[in-house]
């Protein structure tokens, strides 16, 4: 092998390897959004999830000195987080967008209020020492959520009452169990894993929770579920398709490329930065709409 | 006297949603009393401070239009914010293009060409939930982010202001200004004001006596029946978002003519998510927006005052209330509405029938 070729080898290698771990934590809020949606509630308010487990997280990992702590306390509030929401759609059945939306202004407010209370400034946590994070093949626990979603989903009966609560709901209920309490936990547990991905986004992939951090990421989650139509594998591989958009915007950030006859230009590092986002609208705009969503999704009945 | 009392019970949830809010910010320790007098002395306090009211009032009532529109017609337009930055620039792109034409032709075409391509904008999610069925929200929330994105693309790399450092566009002509009040002692409200409830009027007349705004309504509140009437749905949508996208990009007068005379990037204050609560709180009602700018123009003015105020806390916190308001007004319309099916079914059994 050439000295080039092995060089474009590691490339891609190194390539791959930050796609895997920049899509670990929206794997995981997919995972979140997929329980839910799954069981027939929209939950518009991943990202919100998402931010309250990433400051959880780095607030937990900060004060005691142990990452795996800060992960336990982003998934425990992510969940939290979820039972309010879920007490909202499922109970008392309001609009879930509205109250989704009304979700994320709460947590982009609290969380740079309860930094200021905390730290005295807004803008971020205190930086993590290195042994207050955790190294980066503690995203495989994402894949690991994974299988365990997809498994539980097809083969456990909590699995099958869940599908019901979204698809069939009067069938369920017929059968004696409450689809609210279904609802309720998928819900929760969803947020919960949501808040997970936002504690890996905040202890692993950086050093501690920045406001605003997730930047759209539990929107692009929601995206990605639309894309591999609600089932595990097929929205991990949409999660990746992000993930690679988002490596991508990192690399060629001030890359200089070369085309025909030499001319060299660098591509504007915001059409770069933008990428992510139009490749979820462009997935939408193709069409790989909402064809084939839960038949209970979003119905407050 | 039926109005009062169907206004009463909103109200009685924004007083909760408030009071919520109220509660949450004790968590630093500060006296609610504090907070309070904090937030209603800097909202009304002086000259200056209503002033500053004042001029928040404009985009959001712009930005609540904008949410409501969509909203009547049970779509939600998250993208305002995108909107509003596209409207912001394309006026500005006009100003700068064009700065020989008079007065108030000037600001007349600006503001025209400003509002197109905003509703351009807000076309591209409409379109795509209208014939896509790719969820409206998503796409709204992308195309705010790439909004940003491009608009910071156009300003820096082509319209740089070249007198200094900063990141904006160069300062529009003249023609193009509207000025402040001089009773407002610094703070930069102009008749751009004026403009906003006008057309919070214009937008309660089309939704009322027109045509289109009957069907956008319809859908509304029944999409099935607006289907089997033959309403063309799918441009009903469109035309939603259109108008919206519009209406957000209105924002951009008030900025870009009214106050800043430029684009500069970030100036906006959240307006367009701001215009979510405002639109929640009155219903998407048109005439009742403006009570509900004023409201959370008060309340964002107020909380910018808390820095100085309060130790711990922050402007963030008007984020917390605006959640905790549309939380409270959400759950109310809950038990409204439990409240109407409650008595729907005594009349029945009062009624004697089956």
């Amino acid at each position: 092998m050439t000295i080039e070729a092995a060089g474009t080898v590691s490339l891609w290698i190194a390539f791959f390897a930050s796609t895997l771990r920049v899509s670990t934590p929206l794997l995981l809020a997919g995972m979140g959004g997929l329980l839910s949606e799954r069981s027939g509630i929209t939950h518009i308010a991943l990202e919100g999830a998402m931010l309250i487990g990433g400051f959880s997280a780095a607030v937990f990992a900060h004060e005691w000195n142990s990452a795996w702590w800060g992960l336990g306390a982003g998934f425990i509030f992510g969940c939290l987080f979820g039972a309010a929401y879920a007490l909202f759609a499922v109970y008392l059945k309001t609009n879930q967008i509205v109250t989704g939306t009304a979700l994320n202004f709460f947590a982009l407010g609290i969380t740079p209020v309860l930094c200021k209370i905390f730290y005295d400034v807004t803008l971020a946590t205190p930086s993590l020492a290195l042994e207050q994070r955790l190294p980066a093949l503690a995203l495989g626990l994402g894949w690991i959520i994974l299988i365990l979603v997809h498994f539980c989903l097809k083969h456990l009966h909590w699995g099958l009452w869940l599908r019901f609560a979204g698809e069939r709901p009067a069938a369920l209920s017929a059968n004696g169990i409450s689809v609210s309490k279904v609802r309720f936990a998928s819900v929760t547990v969803g947020s919960g894993l949501a808040g997970l991905g936002g504690a890996l986004l905040a202890v692993c992939l950086s050093s501690g929770f920045t406001r605003g951090m997730t930047a759209g990421r539990g929107f692009m989650a929601l995206a990605a579920l639309i894309l591999g139509r609600w089932k595990p594998i097929p929205t991990a591989l949409a999660c990746l398709l992000f993930g690679a958009a988002d490596a991508l915007q990192i690399r060629l950030q001030g890359v200089e490329l070369s085309w025909f006859e030499g001319k060299v230009f660098s591509i504007p590092i915001q059409w770069v930065q933008a990428l992510p986002y139009l490749i979820t609208i462009a997935v939408l705009a193709i069409g790989l709409g909402r064809a084939r969503a839960p038949s209970a999704l979003g119905k407050s009945e | 006297m039926r109005i009062i009392k169907s206004l009463l019970s909103p109200l009685l949830a924004l007083l909760v949603g408030l009071g919520l809010g109220l509660c949450v910010t004790t968590l630093s320790g500060e006296s609610p009393i504090v907070v309070l007098k904090a937030l209603v002395g800097g909202a009304f306090g002086s000259a200056y401070d209503f002033s500053m009211t004042l001029f928040y009032f404009g985009p959001l009532v712009f930005s609540g239009l904008a949410v409501a529109i969509p909203f009547r017609a049970g779509l939600f337009n998250i993208g305002a914010e995108g909107q509003l930055q596209i409207g912001a620039f394309s006026m500005t792109w006009f100003a700068l293009t064009f700065p020989e034409l008079p007065f108030p032709l000037s600001i007349l075409l600006g503001t025209g060409f400003g509002a197109l391509c905003g509703a351009l904008w807000g076309g591209v999610a409409g379109a795509i939930r209208a014939y896509r069925q790719g969820h409206e929200v998503i796409v709204t929330i992308m195309m705010n982010f790439l909004a940003s994105a491009l608009t910071a693309y156009l300003t820096l790399g082509f319209f740089r202001n070249p007198e200094n450092q900063n990141t904006e566009t160069a300062v529009i002509a003249n023609s193009y200004l509207l000025a402040p009040w001089e009773s407002a002692q610094g703070a930069p409200v102009s008749n751009a004001l004026f403009l906003a409830l006008a057309a919070a009027v214009v937008m309660h007349l089309f939704l009322k006596y027109t045509r289109w705004g009957y069907q956008i309504r319809a859908l509304g509140e029944n999409p099935i029946a607006s289907e089997e009437m033959g309403f063309d749905t799918k441009k009903l949508m469109l035309f939603s978002f259109l108008i919206a996208g519009a209406l957000a990009a209105l924002i951009g007068v008030v900025e870009v003519y009214g106050n800043a005379h430029r684009f500069r990037l970030g100036f906006s204050a959240d307006f367009g998510f701001m215009g979510i609560p405002v639109a929640l709180l009155a219903r998407g009602r048109p005439l009742l927006i403006p009570l509900s700018a004023l409201l959370f123009a008060g309340l964002h003015t107020g909380a910018s005052h808390l820095d100085l105020e309060t130790e711990k806390l922050t402007r963030e916190v008007s984020l917390v209330f605006q959640a905790t308001v549309i939380l409270a007004v959400s759950a109310e319309g809950f038990w409204s509405s439990r409240k109407r099916k409650v008595l729907l079914e005594l009349k029945k059994t009062e009624g004697g029938s089956v």
